[in-house]
């Protein structure tokens, strides 16, 4: 159980790896439907732990020779210290690897160990996470090359080169999942190789090591992730650097798989060095860094136009910023542990840790017991209880680490200021954004109210034109009204005087001529009149009020006679409201367009209703 | 995974088979167009119904491909392009048949001196929709000759155009004894003949965009 719990962040560094890495292999033939997730999901579960157990020795190794993780409790620490990092980096959406991470951890457990740290084996580590992805484009050109000029050459049917295709995609994906698998099981379970010591397992017709039992725990981890969290990734993630038809889907994978195969093969290692070859270092590397440099390797033999070539930077910025911050982490997460849970973690703070006890607590006994509970420690101890290095060579090793670290902090500092200048970079881009938002909406909102305003202005025009339109109409009404009634009394008036010839009475005469003198004192003082013409001039004021400015010298009548003019009546008309003769009405429309001193060529009534 | 070779086998059978019905389909669009207008009456019949069969029959042949394609998920990112372009073809016999139908229905009458023109037109605008054919069979297995195969396409596509023109011309410079509502039912049938090229000329650009995205 005890092993377990401190297995747990090296499982969950498989979980996330299963999870992630399977989108490399299967990402574009279950994201386009050529295989389904099921099938994709089995085979790449089967042939990660047949990888993880066959063959993930040898990248084992090479960790191992970089940091030999020595108790339990450091192999936890350094793994959960590479799970946090690569689990923050993908949540900071930053380019980030299982591999790197485990590397950096692992650094940082030989700095607070002082464990000696092989700088051949980490150039040996860089060179190959360098070469990774140019391996990938290397290998992904010709592969292209010739799956095309097949293609090409066999003019097979489009739907049988379909079938062909899903099966070629199904065997580099079990290829692939097998190379992860032989390749990728150091990141998971390479530092719990010193310190768990598991007892052969004899299954008869085949024995499994201690390390391979780890592997295959490990491998079942990734399996797990695949199968819970692969699909999502996937779907979502599965074709975000470049959309890759089926065939280079196949070129991919198979390149892919290519190359972890080479950096995890022993036996290929062997074949080149006995030909004369330098071995191949066996190396665990970043199976999304090979997958990218694969497609580039694609993108740039058809053109480069659809690659996005920052994704290189980011890579490179993923090279040094994944170990460093794991290796931070791995620090003082280990002095965490040692410190505050007193936990053994190797190397010369467990000689440190006893020598301090030794030193305050006297005469009493050193405090070894907590080293003895954990029994799986025994022989880590006992390796670890080397005889102490002469004075000379402790030196040249710290002097190296402190190189070490003076070249860690000049990256720490590099990267610092290119992240600031990043930040700030996206800070500003963000600035001219947001003020170019904000300026754009003040200047939607400034249209919107003067369209707004302007809308309202039309809408009181309108309401004022309907208004004067009725108010026209009324004026128009009452002067019909009141020419009317002016006809029939001047009409009424002549019958009265026909009668009043005709009779002889004078009594009836008396009554007549004061029936006519009604009718006249009527015509002359109508009170519809008069309110007609207080409508006018009330209607017309603003013209009335501009006549009288441009005009000074205009009389009441004149002003009078304009407005009228301005209702577009005639003289006759204007004559039977005014109660005189339409020759007056001439005579006075005369006179008013000499005072307005109208063009002759031009109208009065135009020249009244346009002023 | 034998099984879907199995299936796929069987599909590009189909495929082959649905072109060819709508190869035949056009064919006796054509020969019921001649037997119409020399006043073939028996033949005429004949051809009706022989559009007809194949015209259901490449309806159902278009249905079992589609189904086929979603239920294996074959070719599943270009499948809809593919589906679009079997349509197209779908769409050659569609019109076929409703053309040949309209000529029973409709009884145009067509004058003596017309004729020859009628027939040069269906020959060509046939000629059209028979050279798009061997095209899409090419695009299932060497897409990068597609587009060469199509220039007769557009050439017979063009002329049928100039034809048909012709005819309206023709119709309405110089029968004077024709009834304008004579004149304009003509003109709808030299219009309906014409569109069979047309939908050649649509499946044609429709063909040589495909065979452009597969070979990118």
């Amino acid at each position: 159980m005890m092993i377990l719990f401190f297995l747990s962040s090296g499982l969950f560094l498989g979980w996330s790896l299963g999870a992630n890495d399977a989108a490399n292999i299967f990402g574009t033939a279950v994201g386009t439907r050529m295989i389904r997730f099921k099938t994709a999901a089995i085979v790449a579960s089967i042939f990660v732990i047949l990888g993880a157990v066959i063959q993930g020795s040898g990248a084992s190794e090479t960790l191992g020779n970089l940091g030999s993780v020595s108790t339990l409790a450091a192999a936890f620490t350094v793994a959960l210290s590479a799970a946090l990092t690569v689990y923050w980096m993908t949540r900071l959406k930053l380019p980030v690897s299982t591999s790197q991470a485990i590397v950096g951890a692992i650094i940082g457990w030989n700095l607070y160990t002082n464990n000696p740290t092989d700088l051949g084996v980490l150039s040996k580590i860089i060179t190959t996470w360098i070469s990774g992805p140019i391996m990938g484009g290397l290998f992904a050109v010709p592969l292209f090359i010739l799956v095309r000029y097949l293609t090409k050459k066999t003019k097979t049917h489009l739907l049988f080169l379909d079938v062909y295709t899903k099966y070629g995609l199904l065997l580099v994906g079990a290829f692939g999942a097998y190379s992860l698998g032989a390749n990728n099981i150091a990141n998971v379970m390479g530092v719990f190789t010193t310190s768990v010591h598991l007892p052969v397992l004899n299954l008869g017709f085949v024995q499994f090591s201690g390390t391979q039992q780890l592997f295959f725990i490990g491998g079942l981890a990734i399996a797990v992730g695949i199968i819970t969290y692969s699909r999502h990734v996937m779907q979502t993630v599965g074709n975000t650097l470049m959309p890759l038809t089926s065939e280079a889907a196949f070129v991919v994978v198979l390149s892919q798989s290519l190359v972890l195969f080479v950096f995890s093969s022993q036996g290929l290692s062997n074949v080149f060095q006995s030909i004369g070859l330098p071995a191949i270092p066996l190396v665990p590397v970043s199976s999304s860094q090979v997958v990218i440099g694969a497609i580039i390797g694609i993108g740039m033999y058809k053109g480069g136009k659809q690659i996005r070539f920052n994704i290189l930077g980011g890579i490179s910025l993923g090279w040094i910023a994944t170990p460093l911050l794991a290796g931070i982490v791995a620090f003082f997460m280990l002095f965490f542990v040692n410190n505050v849970f007193k936990q053994d973690v190797g190397g010369d703070r467990q000689l440190i840790q006893i020598t301090e006890d030794i030193g305050t607590e006297n005469n009493q006994t050193p405090k070894a017991d907590y080293i003895s509970k954990d029994t799986l420690q025994l022989n880590t101890e006992i390796t670890n209880k080397k005889p102490l290095v002469p004075a000379a060579k402790a030196d040249e090793k710290n002097q190296g680490i402190l190189y070490f670290i003076i070249v860690i902090i000049v990256l720490f500092v590099i990267i610092g200021i290119l992240g600031y200048r990043m930040r700030l970079q996206k800070k500003r881009v963000r600035l001219i954004e947001a003020r170019y938002n904000a300026k754009t909406e003040s200047d939607q909102l400034k249209i919107e109210r003067l369209q707004q305003s302007l809308n309202d202005k039309l809408n009181v025009q309108e309401e004022l034109g309907k208004e004067l339109k009725f108010r026209q109409g009324e004026m128009m009404t009452m002067a019909m009204s009141i020419i009317r009634k002016n006809e029939f009394l001047d009409e009424l008036k002549s019958e009265v005087v026909k009668i009043k010839s005709k009779v002889s009475t004078p009594e009836t005469r008396q009554a007549l001529n004061k029936l006519s003198l009604m009718i006249t004192q009527d015509l002359s003082i109508d009170r519809d009149r008069e309110k007609f013409q207080m409508n006018i001039h009330a209607q017309h004021s603003n013209f009335i009020h501009k006549l009288t400015e441009a005009f000074p010298s205009m009389t009441d009548n004149e002003k009078r006679l304009a407005s009228m003019l301005r209702l577009n009546l005639s003289s006759k008309e204007i004559a039977s409201i005014l109660n005189i003769s339409p020759k007056s009405v001439e005579m006075n429309r005369y006179r008013l367009r000499k005072k307005l001193k109208v063009d002759p060529k031009t109208s009065l009534n135009d020249f009244v209703r346009d002023f | 995974m034998s099984l879907l070779y199995k299936n796929v086998k069987q599909l590009v059978f189909d495929i082959d088979i649905f072109i060819d019905t709508v190869e035949q389909g056009v064919l006796v669009f054509k020969e019921g167009v001649i037997n119409y207008l020399n006043d073939e009456k028996t033949s005429f019949a004949d051809k009706i119904v022989q559009i007809d069969k194949l015209e259901a029959s490449a309806d159902k042949l278009q249905r079992k491909i589609d189904d086929e394609f979603y239920r294996h998920s074959i070719l599943p990112q270009n499948a809809s392009d593919i589906e679009g372009m079997l349509d197209k073809i779908d769409e050659i016999i569609d019109i076929s048949k409703d053309n040949l139908y309209q000529f029973d229905d409709e009884l145009p009458y067509v004058p003596k001196e017309l004729r020859h023109d009628y027939i040069r037109l269906v020959d060509t605008s046939v000629e059209a929709a028979l050279n798009v054919f061997p095209a899409a069979r090419a695009f299932f297995r060497e897409p990068l000759k597609v587009k060469e195969m199509l220039a007769k396409v557009y050439f017979y596509e063009k002329e049928a155009d100039k034809i048909s023109r012709n005819i309206k011309r023709r119709l309405f410079h110089d029968m004077k004894d024709l009834q304008l509502s004579q004149k304009i039912h003509l003109r709808y049938f030299a219009l309906h003949i014409e569109t069979l090229s047309d939908k050649a000329e649509r499946l044609a650009d429709n063909l040589s965009i495909l065979a452009l995205k597969m070979s990118l």
